[in-house]
C-alpha cells in the first residue's frame, strides 16, 4: 500500500512538472441533429490545430494533444450534458472546444464546465444571453454575439432596399435571441416586421407557419433557423405556395445544403456569416477540405482558433490546469505581442516558452472583448447563380 | 376581382393543404376504425405501421430509381407502393400471430390489448429507425406541380397565385379510389359482409359459421394496405421522417373518434373535420380578409385565432367537445 501511494504521488509530481505527456482536449459538437452537415468540418478545424501543435513538438516540453469527440446533438441539453460529463470525468480532458448551438452550450457550461472548473471555448454559440451568463471566467467564444449579427442583418436589409419583412425563427435559444436582435435593429433603422412566428424543428409540415407568414406579407422572409432542419422546409413551402421568393438567412442557414436544395430558386437571397477581411481562414478551410470533410460551411476557422487558444493559453501558463490557464486566454488572444497567423502555432509556442507575448490573429482575426467573446466582423453573402457568393465584409 | 383573389389565396393556403391533409388523416383513421370495429381495441401501433409501410416503399423506390425505372410525371413511389403493402401485410400478420393472437385466445380485455399495441408501437418505431435511420428521406420524383404559382398567375392575371402539387392531387385521387374500393369490398363481397357481421355481433357471427381467424386475417391485410397508402401519401406530400408518424397518431385517433369509432364513413368525415379545423383555426386570415372586406373594415392585425404552435391542441379540444356531447361520435360509432 505504501509503495502504491508513493508511486501515485510520484506520477502526480511528474504530471505536475509538465513532462512530455498526452493532453486531451474535448471536441463537443452536434454530430447528429439539425446542423450535422456543418460539424464534421468544424471538428476538422479544431483537430487541425491540435495536430499542428502536436507535430511542432514544442508544446509543454514536447507533449502531444489528442482530440476526443463527443456529440452535443445541438438541441438536446440532457444528452449534451451527459456527453460533456463523460469527456471530463472519464476521458479526463483538460479543456473543451465547443459546444456549438447556444442552448446546449449554456447547459454544458452551467452543468458541467463551471462545476468541474474546465475551460470551454465555443466556436459558434452566438446567443446574446451567453454574454452575461455566470461562467466563473471559464467560458469564451470565438464567434460574436448575435446582438451584433442582428444589427448587421438589419443594415444589409435596409441597404438592399427591403422595408418590410416577415420573420420566422427556430424555437430555441439561438433562434429566439437572434430573431429578437434582428427585429429590434430592423425597426430602429425604419424597417417593419410584419409578422413573427416560431417554428419547431423536425416537423414534416410547415404549411400552417408559412400561411401565417404569407398573411403578414413583406418584401422578404427572414429565416433564423437551421440549414438541416426546419429552415429548408420553410423555404421550400414558401417557394411552392408563392408566399416569398427571396430570403434573408443568418449564419445557421448558410451551408452547402442550401445550394444543393435550392440553387437558383432563391436567387438574390441575402445572408450574414461571421468573418472578416483581415481574417484569412482559407488555409484552414483548404486543409480541412483535404481530409475529405465538406468545408463549405461556416465556423471552421472559429473552431481552429478555439482549439488553438486553449493550447496557447496552456503554454503561456505552463500548465494544463484550467484554473491556471483560463486567465491567460485573453492575453494570448489580444495585443500586445507578435501577430500569429494560422499555421504559425509552432512559432507562437516558441515565443510563449521563451516568456514572450503573442497576439493571436488566427483564421478569424480573433479579438476577444467583454467577457471573452469575439468582437465580430461579418461577411455579407448573396445567392448569385445558385451559389453562395461573398458580397462584402462588414 | 378582389373576391377571386381572396378565394385563390384561401385555396392556396387553406383549402388545398387541408384537403390533402384531410385525405391522409381519413386513410389513417379508416385503419384505426377497422381494427376497433372488428378486433375491438385501439391500435396505437397504427402510426408506426404507416411508417413501416412508407419505409418499405421508400426503399423499393430507391431501388427502382437506381435501376432507371420511373413513371414519367408521376412519382416512382406509386410503382413501389404494392411492394410496400406486401411488406406491411407480412409484418402485421407476423405481429398478429406472435402477439395479438395470444391475447385474443385468452379473451383479454380491450384495455390490455391497447397496452400491448403500445408495446408493438415502440418495437415497430425502433425497427423503422434501425433500418432507415431517424432522418428525413426524400423519395418524391417526377413532376412537382400540377399547376404552379407562376403558371397560374400568367394564366389568370390574378394577383394571388395558386399552387397544386402533384402529390396533393395524387393524395386526394388515391384516397377516393381506396375508399371506394374499401366500401365496395365491405358491402358487396362475401368476406366483407362476414367482417361486418363479425363486427356487429361476434357471437351471432360465430354461430352462423363465420371463421373468426379468417376475418381477423382479412382485417389485418386491409389495415396494412390502408396504413401503407396513407403513410406513403403523407411522406410524398410532406417528407418521410419516422418520428412524424408517431406524432400523427393523435390527429388520426381524434379523426376516428370524432367520426365515431368503428364507423368507416365517420372516419373519413372525422379526418376532414380535424384537418380543416386544425388549418382554419390556426390560419392568419388577414390576407384573405383584405380582399373580401370593404377598405374601411380591412384588418390591421393578423386575424389569427391561435398561433400555429397550437395545431395539435385543436385536435384535442375537438376530441373533448365531441366526447362530451356525442360520446359515440358524429356518425354513431361504438362508444369508447
Amino acid at each position: 500500500m505504501k509503495k502504491l501511494l508513493m508511486a501515485s504521488a510520484a506520477t502526480a509530481l511528474i504530471a505536475g512538472a509538465a513532462a512530455a505527456d498526452d493532453v486531451k482536449i474535448g471536441v463537443i459538437l452536434g454530430f447528429t441533429g439539425p446542423i450535422e452537415s456543418l460539424t464534421p468540418a468544424m471538428a476538422g478545424g479544431a483537430e487541425l490545430a491540435m495536430k499542428e501543435v502536436s507535430d511542432s513538438g514544442k508544446f509543454m516540453g514536447g507533449s502531444t494533444v489528442t482530440p476526443v469527440r463527443a456529440d452535443s446533438t445541438c438541441v438536446d441539453a440532457a444528452a449534451a450534458t451527459a456527453a460533456a460529463e463523460r469527456l471530463i470525468t472519464s476521458d479526463g480532458v483538460k479543456g473543451i472546444m465547443g459546444a456549438d448551438c447556444s442552448g446546449v452550450t449554456g447547459a454544458v457550461l452551467s452543468n458541467v464546465a463551471v462545476p468541474n472548473g474546465v475551460v470551454m471555448i465555443s466556436p459558434s454559440a452566438t446567443s446574446p444571453g451567453l454574454s452575461t451568463v455566470e461562467d466563473q471566467g471559464m467560458f469564451f467564444r470565438t464567434s460574436p454575439s448575435d446582438a451584433r449579427q442582428g444589427q448587421v442583418m438589419a443594415e444589409v436589409l435596409i441597404e438592399q432596399g427591403y422595408k418590410s419583412a416577415a420573420l420566422t425563427y427556430a424555437n430555441n435559444d439561438y433562434g429566439k435571441g437572434l430573431s429578437d436582435s434582428i427585429a429590434s435593429a430592423f425597426k430602429a433603422l425604419g424597417g417593419e416586421i410584419t409578422v413573427t412566428t416560431s417554428h419547431e424543428l423536425g416537423k414534416a409540415d410547415y404549411s400552417a407557419e408559412v400561411g401565417t407568414l404569407a398573411s403578414g406579407g413583406g418584401d422578404i422572409l427572414i429565416v433564423a433557423g437551421y440549414v438541416d432542419q426546419g429552415g429548408p422546409d420553410i423555404i421550400r413551402t414558401s417557394i411552392d405556395t408563392g408566399a416569398f421568393d427571396v430570403f434573408a438567412l443568418p449564419d445557421g442557414m448558410i451551408g452547402a445544403a442550401l445550394e444543393d436544395n435550392f440553387g437558383d430558386e432563391i436567387e438574390g437571397s441575402i445572408g450574414t456569416v461571421p468573418g472578416s477581411e483581415a481574417a484569412d481562414s482559407s488555409m484552414v478551410v483548404k486543409m480541412v477540405a483535404e481530409t475529405g470533410a465538406d468545408a463549405t460551411g461556416p465556423y471552421i476557422g472559429e473552431s481552429y482558433d478555439a482549439a488553438a487558444l486553449i493550447m496557447l493559453a496552456m503554454q503561456a501558463a505552463g500548465s494544463t490546469d484550467s484554473a491556471d490557464y483560463a486567465a491567460k486566454i485573453m492575453d494570448v488572444a489580444n495585443a500586445p505581442g507578435e501577430m500569429i497567423k494560422p499555421g504559425e502555432l509552432g512559432k507562437a509556442l516558441e515565443i510563449l516558452a521563451a516568456g514572450g507575448e503573442i497576439d493571436y490573429v488566427g483564421a478569424t482575426a480573433v479579438e476577444l472583448i467583454g467577457g471573452g467573446e469575439a468582437a465580430g466582423g461579418y461577411r455579407e453573402i448573396v445567392i448569385n447563380g445558385g451559389k453562395i457568393t461573398t458580397a462584402k465584409y462588414r | 376581382m378582389d373576391f377571386l383573389n381572396g378565394l385563390v389565396a384561401l385555396s392556396n393556403f387553406v383549402l388545398i393543404p387541408a384537403m390533402a391533409y384531410g385525405s391522409q388523416l381519413a386513410l389513417g383513421a379508416l385503419g384505426v376504425t377497422l381494427i376497433y370495429g372488428i378486433l375491438r381495441f385501439s391500435n396505437f401501433a397504427h402510426g408506426d405501421t404507416m411508417a413501416f409501410g412508407a419505409m418499405v416503399t421508400v426503399l423499393v423506390t430507391w431501388l427502382f430509381q437506381s435501376m432507371g425505372i420511373s413513371l414519367g410525371p408521376l412519382p416512382t413511389a406509386l410503382l413501389a407502393l404494392p411492394f410496400g403493402i406486401l411488406g406491411t401485410m407480412a409484418l402485421v400478420l407476423l405481429t398478429d400471430r406472435m402477439v395479438y393472437k395470444f391475447y385474443r385466445d385468452q379473451k383479454a380485455k380491450p384495455v390490455i390489448l391497447v397496452i400491448v399495441s403500445m408495446g408493438v408501437m415502440f418495437i415497430m418505431n425502433g425497427l423503422v429507425r434501425f433500418i432507415i435511420g431517424p432522418n428525413d428521406q426524400k423519395f418524391a420524383d417526377g413532376e412537382r406541380f400540377i399547376i404552379s404559382v407562376r403558371e397560374f398567375k400568367a394564366m389568370t392575371g390574378l394577383r394571388e397565385g395558386l399552387a397544386i402539387k402533384t402529390t396533393q392531387g395524387l393524395t386526394v385521387v388515391t384516397a377516393v379510389i381506396v375508399v371506394a374500393l374499401l366500401f365496395w369490398f365491405l358491402n358487396r363481397t362475401r368476406t366483407g359482409k362476414s367482417m361486418r357481421a363479425y363486427s356487429d355481433n361476434e357471437d351471432l357471427a360465430l354461430l352462423s359459421g363465420i371463421n373468426p381467424e379468417r376475418v381477423v386475417m382479412y382485417t389485418w391485410l386491409i389495415v396494412a394496405a390502408l396504413a401503407t397508402v396513407a403513410g406513403v401519401l403523407y411522406g410524398l406530400d410532406k417528407t418521410f421522417k419516422p418520428f412524424t408518424y408517431f406524432q400523427l397518431l393523435l390527429p388520426i385517433f381524434a379523426s376516428a373518434i370524432v367520426g365515431g369509432l368503428g364507423n368507416p364513413l365517420g372516419a373519413i368525415a372525422g379526418g376532414f373535420v380535424i384537418a380543416f379545423s386544425e388549418v382554419t383555426i390556426t390560419y392568419a386570415w388577414k390576407k384573405v380578409l383584405v380582399y373580401w372586406m370593404p377598405e374601411s373594415l380591412e384588418p390591421s392585425g393578423l386575424v389569427q385565432l391561435m398561433s400555429t404552435d397550437y395545431k395539435f391542441a385543436v385536435s384535442f379540444v375537438i376530441l373533448i367537445i365531441v366526447l362530451l356531447f356525442k360520446p359515440t361520435g358524429l356518425f354513431q360509432g361504438k362508444s369508447v
